[in-house]
C-alpha cells in the first residue's frame, strides 16, 4: 500500500506548525529558539570573542565552533547527557553548512561559539538546529551573506514528504524499513545547499524531486525566521 | 509599544536595493545587482550612499570613543584591559598622566578597577587605549557610584542629540552620569536613590529606542516617576 496520507493529516508538502523566536537567552550575544511540531530547538550565541589557546587562532579569518546537544529528557527514554558520535558528527556537519554564509574574514583571530540544545526531539533535529543557529547568528550581529533555511524530506515507499516527522521516519512497509530522510539546507539568496544527507535509498530521480520540494519548503521556513526576526525591537 | 516606527529593519541577506542606484556602505554587500544588509540592523540612505546600523552584537570599538573598561592584567609597559568587543586593549605607560614608577603600577591601577578611558588607536586585532584627555578630569579611576551595562548599539540614544537625553537625566536626578560608548554605563549621585532613579531612567530609554519622539516621552516619564524615585 502506497504512502497517501500522512499519519497527522497533513498535505504531501505541507511542514509542521513552526514556532521562532529571538532573543531567548539574555545573557548570550545572539539567541533563538525554533521549534518544528514537536522538535524544539534553542541555540545560543557567543562571541565574536579571542580564541584561547592561542595556537588555534587563525590570523587570517574567524573560527566558527558548533556544539550540538540533545538535553537527556528530548525523547521518550532518557538519553545519556554529555558528547555522543552522534552529537558530534551533527556538530560538525552543522559547522560546515553554517561556515559558508559567515564573513568570517572580517573577524581575524576570533571564535564564534554557537550552542544548540534540543529540548524536545521529533525528527528533524539537527534542521531545527540550523535553522535556530541562522536566526541566533543574525541576532548577534556577525556579518553574514545571506540567512540558511534547513529541513527533512522524506521519501516513503517512493512519495515525497515534506518535513517528516518520528512516526514517518519508523515508516514500515511489508514489515521492511521504507523511509528514507533527507536533511538539507538552502541559502536564501543563491539558493546553494550546504547540507545534504541521506539515511536510506532513493533513486536518483526521486532524489531531484526531494530537492525540489526542500526549496520550497525552505523558502517558507525563511519566511517565519525574517519575521520573528523583524519583530526582534 | 503601540507607535509604529517608521524605520525598516533588515536581515542579513535581504536585498535592501536594486541596481546601480545606491553604493554600498557599511554591514552591506554587492551580490550580483543587488546591494543586500550583511547585518541585523535598520537601513540608512544618504544620497548615493546606502548603508545598514546595527541593532545588536558586540561592541566595536573606535577611534575616539570614551568607554569604561575594566583592568585584566598588568603587562611590563602597561595594562591589559576589557573594554568589550572581540579583542583585548592595551593601556600604555606613556599614555597616562604624570609619571608613574614600573614598580608602582599595581597601586595606580590594579586589577579589577575599573577606568574611564578613551580609545586613540584600533588596529586589525588590537586596541589602544589613553588616559590623557583635553578635558580635566574626563578619564579617571571609578571609584564609586553605580555601573549598570545596556546594549551598546542603544548608547546613542542614551546620550540623544549633542547629549540632550543625558543632560535631562542628570538635571532631574541630580547624579553625574558618564556613557561608555561600550554600554557601560557609570553613575555618581550624593544619595544612593537618585543613583537609582537614573538607572530606571536609563532602562527606559534602552526599552523604547524604537520609539518616535523619544524626549517628549522620558520627560513625561521622569515627571511621572519623580515622587516614587524619592521615597
Amino acid at each position: 500500500m502506497a504512502y497517501t496520507k500522512r499519519f497527522d493529516g497533513r498535505k504531501l508538502d505541507e511542514l509542521r506548525p513552526i514556532q521562532a523566536k529571538v532573543g531567548v537567552i539574555p545573557n548570550a550575544d545572539g539567541s533563538a529558539l525554533f521549534g518544528q511540531g514537536d522538535t524544539i530547538a534553542i541555540a545560543a550565541v557567543y562571541g565574536p570573542k579571542i580564541l584561547n589557546p592561542k595556537h588555534q587562532q587563525n590570523p587570517e579569518k574567524g573560527v566558527l565552533r558548533v556544539h550540538y546537544n540533545m538535553l537527556s529528557f528530548s525523547v521518550g527514554e532518557r538519553i545519556k547527557p554529555g558528547v555522543s558520535r552522534r552529537s558530534q558528527e551533527i556538530s560538525k556537519v552543522t559547522e560546515w553548512a553554517l561556515t559558508p554564509l559567515v564573513m568570517l574574514d572580517e573577524l581575524p583571530g576570533t571564535v564564534i561559539d554557537i550552542h544548540i540544545n534540543i529540548l524536545q526531539a521529533n525528527a528533524g533535529t539537527r534542521c531545527a538546529g540550523i535553522n535556530a543557529a541562522a536566526m541566533a547568528l543574525a541576532h548577534a550581529g556577525i556579518p553574514m551573506k545571506e540567512m540558511i533555511s534547513a529541513v527533512a524530506i522524506g521519501s516513503m515507499g517512493g512519495t515525497i514528504t515534506t518535513d517528516i516527522s518520528k512516526e514517518e521516519e519508523d515508516y514500515e512497509e511489508d514489515g521492511e524499513k521504507a523511509a528514507t530522510d533527507i536533511p538539507m539546507t538552502f541559502l536564501s539568496n543563491s539558493e546553494k545547499i550546504t547540507l545534504l544527507q541521506l539515511d536510506g535509498a532513493i533513486p536518483a530521480k526521486k532524489l531531484k524531486e526531494a530537492l525540489e520540494a526542500g526549496k520550497e519548503a525552505c523558502k517558507k521556513i525563511n519566511e517565519y525566521q525574517k519575521k520573528a526576526l523583524k519583530e526582534y525591537k | 509599544m503601540t507607535e509604529k516606527s517608521k524605520k525598516e529593519i533588515v536581515i542579513p541577506g535581504e536585498i535592501i536595493a536594486k541596481g546601480d542606484e545606491f553604493l554600498p556602505g557599511d554591514w552591506t554587500m554587492k551580490q550580483g545587482d543587488n546591494v543586500v544588509s550583511t547585518r541585523l540592523g535598520v537601513v540608512e540612505k544618504s544620497d548615493k550612499l546606502i548603508k545598514v546600523i546595527p541593532l545588536s552584537g558586540v561592541y566595536i570599538p573606535r577611534p575616539g570613543n570614551t568607554v569604561i573598561g575594566e583592568v585584566k592584567d598588568i603587562a611590563v609597559a602597561g595594562w591589559m584591559m576589557d573594554v568589550g568587543g572581540p579583542y583585548s586593549a592595551f593601556l600604555p605607560l606613556r599614555e597616562c598622566p604624570g609619571f608613574i614608577e614600573t614598580s608602582e603600577m599595581e597601586n595606580v591601577y590594579g586589577i579589577g578597577d575599573l577606568l574611564v578611558t578613551q580609545i586613540f588607536n584600533v588596529g586589525r586585532t588590537s586596541v589602544d587605549l589613553t588616559m590623557k584627555s583635553r578635558e580635566r578630569g574626563a578619564l579617571t579611576k571609578i571609584k564609586d557610584g553605580t555601573i549598570i551595562k545596556v546594549n551598546p548599539h542603544r548608547v546613542p540614544r542614551v546620550i540623544g542629540k549633542e547629549g540632550s537625553m543625558i543632560s535631562l537625566i542628570k538635571n532631574a536626578t541630580k547624579t553625574n552620569i558618564t556613557v561608555g560608548q561600550n554600554g557601560i554605563i557609570w553613575i555618581k549621585g550624593d544619595k544612593i536613590d537618585d543613583e537609582l532613579f537614573a538607572e530606571r531612567a536609563i532602562k527606559f530609554i534602552v526599552e523604547n529606542t524604537t520609539a518616535d519622539g523619544l524626549t517628549e516621552k522620558v520627560e513625561k516619564w521622569l515627571a511621572e516617576n519623580k515622587e516614587g524615585g524619592k521615597k
